[in-house]
């Protein structure tokens, strides 16, 4: 068969490129014996001039041997470790044996040089497998992988490392801060207590909890809110009053530490996640293809391999069809729509504009509930009669958290709904209702913690200019926050549990035992994985703001995944059904980790706008005689040596600041630019290609037409 | 009968560490699960058994997976060509599955797997045929031919790069390099 180039224009004039088809033998056979397929049917890479058992005698094979020699490096190092080879076992048994003979005439330098390279191999070998012995729940992702596929597995990666994450961030809090303060309350060193400056008396006014006598049901409901018995404890702000901690002759300062513990914290969070969403996409982002949709990566990565149940292998393959389909339609829809008529794009437009107007309507609805709930919450909590022993009273205290619970449940459905009329592709509609369900998800904390700010920072008369805050209604103010924070945790994780025990093993049982059409077709649950990511970055978003409050939190986030692992596997293997649809874009890891530094960076928002702008209260706290916490390090600063605070100084001034803000500028232009001359160099190089391709037809197709007037 | 031998000896599990990407934890499974297949050969030395095939696919890794005859046809080194495996094929085919093998192993092997006529390049009929093995390869499952055009057509003109209508060993290591779910789907652990 006779290779044919596909039509395109160029190639109008080339159809007397081909022979007519009788003739077609002598092509192939000369193409078979090209170099290029040549090297791919010799099992062996002719890397150290190894002999090809299946040479012919014919006269191009002399050619094929001089592009051999060609291509035998230079070095004589055996610098590609042996199992990147891809052969079987035998024929990388026999490359070793001729790597050991070459070592017999190299120098000595050079043995020693592989040699201590193999042993370094072997030692990195080893200690990879000692470490993957540690790796937390290695049997039970793979067993969710074998039966429901790659995407839903690498959900359950994601819910693990935010366990990690977690973990260490609890590990550096507790040493750093809460191990000193317990050590020295316990007085084993010298510690000196953080004593008011001034006395303003007002201002540092602060008795939380201890009501004397307390019911069983009070600690319930403290536990629930934060507040009561737990308020003094450390896992709030207002715990912490230690000053300086003297180890023998080192002074440690604990308010120093409990700020860069916050900013650490964070910042291990940023680089950790960068370098996790780098790790799975090492290629460049500036590419106009979206590599997700592509059909390449549809048919060559789609099948996964380590699916090993019946049942799911036959459902993937039918999502797989489906996939493809509705693809090739969409392609087809949208080229129907390129031709669409002015009077067709204006209407669209309009209609969308009117759309998303409405979901701006929804969105300002549902923040103003919100702040409303907040705001009313906190009236009645401070307005309410000391003891918190009313039912009705830890309603309203979660008030504020049921409405962002509702909010995130009803505001979905709403934008699925409408998206479906703006005419969008289907895959830029998933991505669309997608971008606003974070919004929607992130945009409520947000809102949440503006409505606490108001509060906080706006009193009725003029008693705010005393200490700067609210202090008759918040004296310890943090610790307020960090009740707020506490609560959304708890309230998330009892929603989590709630929602599978009551919706989702009911659902399931219904269907199973109920035999009707209609709930048949409502059919069993599909484990829906933008839902459930958006659900625990929420989670963890919360647990990032509130550290510098409740320096306890990311504890409680641990052990909160941890649980949340099990209970989501459980649901996944006995509710869920595999997918009818996959959901390539977001099943990536790379999307759980952008959508993860979106909720990180907004948490630092308000931690930065906490730590730096806000007064910190005079009533508790390590920062009694600061305006602000920030104010610890310029503290700090000034009782380093002079020359060290100069330099300091002058890295944080605008005189440094400005131009390396410009050298970035330029630094980005130049990397810019470079990724554009590439691009069009790899353009030239593909037309280059593609004509390279017609000149070998070209050529090889004269040959034998030479070859056979010779005959 | 039976096997003589149910240890492998040290040196063997090194050589075989230092020539695949397997743990000696991976290595010794695997050795149990091909001795168990192997038990009716009565042979005392597995090293030296060959599975047939259509045993050899009663693995239940292998058992759902469309491309599971196309998989013994490439690993295996049997003379005959009749696609049994024996112990180092199996271990080759671990090897190229395991998490820890490089993306050039993986798209290599790929590319074998895919190449149902074995002539070094994915042609439309090779492409054909992978579409209808993911489809589910039944007569209701199939896509319709207009669909089929339309899909190769898109595929070649996305990694086609040299326009010859085919997709030869580079331009499919050029756009696996691309892929983002190559690496995680193309892993088979026992």
């Amino acid at each position: 068969m006779a290779r044919r180039v596909p039509d395109s224009p160029s190639n109008a004039g080339d159809n007397d490129v081909f022979l007519p088809e009788g003739s077609a033998e002598p092509v192939s056979d000369l193409l078979h014996e090209l170099p290029s397929y040549q090297s791919l049917l010799r099992r062996k890479v002719s890397y150290y001039g190894t002999i090809d058992r299946r040479r012919s005698t014919n006269q191009f094979r002399t050619s094929v041997s001089v592009d051999q020699s060609i291509f035998e490096p230079e070095n004589d190092g055996a610098t590609i470790p042996l199992r990147e080879h891809p052969l079987c076992i035998q024929e990388k048994r026999k490359i070793r044996e001729q790597q050991k003979l070459r070592t017999l005439y190299i120098s000595g330098w050079s043995q020693w040089k592989e040699s201590s390279q193999n042993s370094c191999r072997k030692l990195r070998d080893d200690i990879t497998e000692l470490f993957s012995h540690l790796i937390l729940w290695r049997g039970n992702i793979r067993s969710i992988e074998g039966k429901f596929g790659t995407g839903i597995g690498s959900y359950f990666s994601f819910l693990r490392f935010l366990v990690i994450l977690n973990f260490v961030m609890f590990l550096l809090v507790f040493c750093f801060t809460t191990l000193p303060v317990a050590i020295s309350k316990q007085g084993v060193f010298n510690s000196s207590q953080i004593t008011p400056s001034k006395f303003d008396s007002e201002c540092t006014q602060y008795s939380p909890g201890g009501y004397g006598l307390l019911y069983f049901y009070h600690n319930i409901i403290d536990l629930l809110s934060g507040t009561g018995f737990l308020e003094l404890t450390y896992l709030f702000y207002g715990y912490y009053t230690i000053d300086t901690v003297t180890f023998y002759i080192f002074k440690y300062s604990l308010p120093l530490a409990y700020v860069l513990v916050t900013i650490s914290c964070l910042f291990l969070s940023i680089v950790w996640i960068v370098k996790r969403a780098v790790e799975g996409f090492k290629q460049s982002l500036v590419h106009d293809k979206d590599r997700f949709q592509s059909y390449c990566n549809k048919l060559f990565a789609g099948w996964d391999f380590c699916i090993t149940d019946e049942y799911s292998a036959r459902l993937k393959h039918s999502s797989l069809q489906h996939e493809l389909k509705t693809d090739l339609a969409e392609e087809r829809i949208r080229q129907r729509k390129q031709k669409r008529t002015r009077g067709e794009t204006f209407r669209i437009y309009c209609l969308r504009l009117f759309l998303n107007m409405i979901v701006i309507a929804v969105l300002g609805g549902s923040f103003y509930a919100i702040y409303v709930a907040t705001i009313y919450s906190l009236e009645y909590s401070n307005t309410a009669s000391g003891s918190s022993a009313d039912p009705i009273n830890l309603l309203v205290e979660y008030l504020p958290s049921i409405v962002i619970t509702i909010a995130n449940f009803i505001t979905p459905l709403i934008f699925e709904t409408i998206v479906r009329y703006e005419d969008y592709s289907p895959a830029f509609e998933i991505r669309f209702t997608l971008i606003r369900c974070v919004f929607v998800r992130l945009a409520s904390i947000a809102v949440l913690l503006i409505s606490l700010w108001t509060r906080i920072t706006s009193c009725q008369s003029q008693r705010c200019s005393l200490c700067g805050y609210n202090y008759k209604l918040y004296p310890c103010w943090e610790s307020r926050v960090g009740q707020e924070m506490y609560k959304l945790m708890i309230f998330d994780f009892l929603i989590i549990v709630a929602v599978t025990l009551f919706i989702e093993f009911p659902r399931k049982l219904i269907v199973t035992f109920c035999s009707s059409k209609l709930v048949q077709w409502w059919g069993q649950q599909e484990f829906e994985i933008p839902q459930n990511v958006l659900e625990i970055v929420y989670g963890q978003t919360i647990c990032w703001i509130g550290i510098f409050y409740s320096p306890l939190l990311p504890a409680i986030a641990t052990v909160k995944y941890f649980i949340i692992f099990y209970i989501k596997k459980i649901t996944l293997m006995e509710n869920c059904r595999p997918a009818t649809r996959p959901f390539r874009a977001s099943s990536s890891n790379f999307f759980f980790q952008l959508i993860l530094l979106i909720g990180l960076v907004l948490a630092c928002i308000p931690v930065g706008f906490g730590i730096a702008y806000i007064p910190a209260s005079k009533a508790c706290g390590l920062f009694i005689n600061f305006n602000t916490s920030w104010e610890i390090i310029p503290f700090t600063v000034n009782t380093f040596p002079s020359g060290l605070q100069k330099v300091i100084y002058i890295i944080a001034s605008e005189s440094f600041a400005v131009p390396f803000f410009l050298l970035t500028c330029l630094v980005m232009f130049y990397f810019i630019a470079l990724a554009g001359a590439h691009k069009r160099v790899v353009e030239q190089l593909q037309e280059q290609l593609a004509m390279e391709s017609r000149d070998k037809i070209f050529l090889i197709r004269r040959l034998t037409e030479v070859h056979h007037i010779k005959i | 009968m039976g096997s003589s031998s149910s240890q492998m000896s040290k040196q063997l599990i090194n050589e075989y560490q230092e020539l695949t990407y397997l743990t000696k934890q991976e290595i010794l499974l695997a050795y149990k699960r091909f001795s168990e297949l192997a038990q009716k050969e009565h042979q005392s030395n597995t090293e030296n058994v060959r599975i047939p095939k259509e045993r050899f696919l009663t693995l239940p890794e292998l058992k759902a997976n469309p491309f599971n005859e196309r998989i013994c046809q490439v690993f295996s080194t049997s003379e005959q060509g009749d696609g049994s495996m024996s112990f180092e094929d199996f271990l080759d085919m671990l090897s190229a599955f395991s998490e820890s093998a490089t993306l050039e192993i993986k798209s290599h092997y790929a590319f074998r797997i895919f190449d149902f006529d074995s002539d070094g390049a994915l042609s439309e009929s090779d492409l054909e045929q992978l579409v209808n093995k993911l489809t589910g390869d039944k007569e209701d499952t199939k896509l319709s031919s207009s669909e089929m055009k339309q899909l190769i057509a898109n595929i070649l003109e996305e990694s086609d790069i040299d326009k010859d209508g085919t997709i030869n060993h580079s331009e499919f290591q050029h756009v696996i390099s691309r892929s983002p779910d190559f690496v995680s789907s193309f892993k088979i652990v026992l």
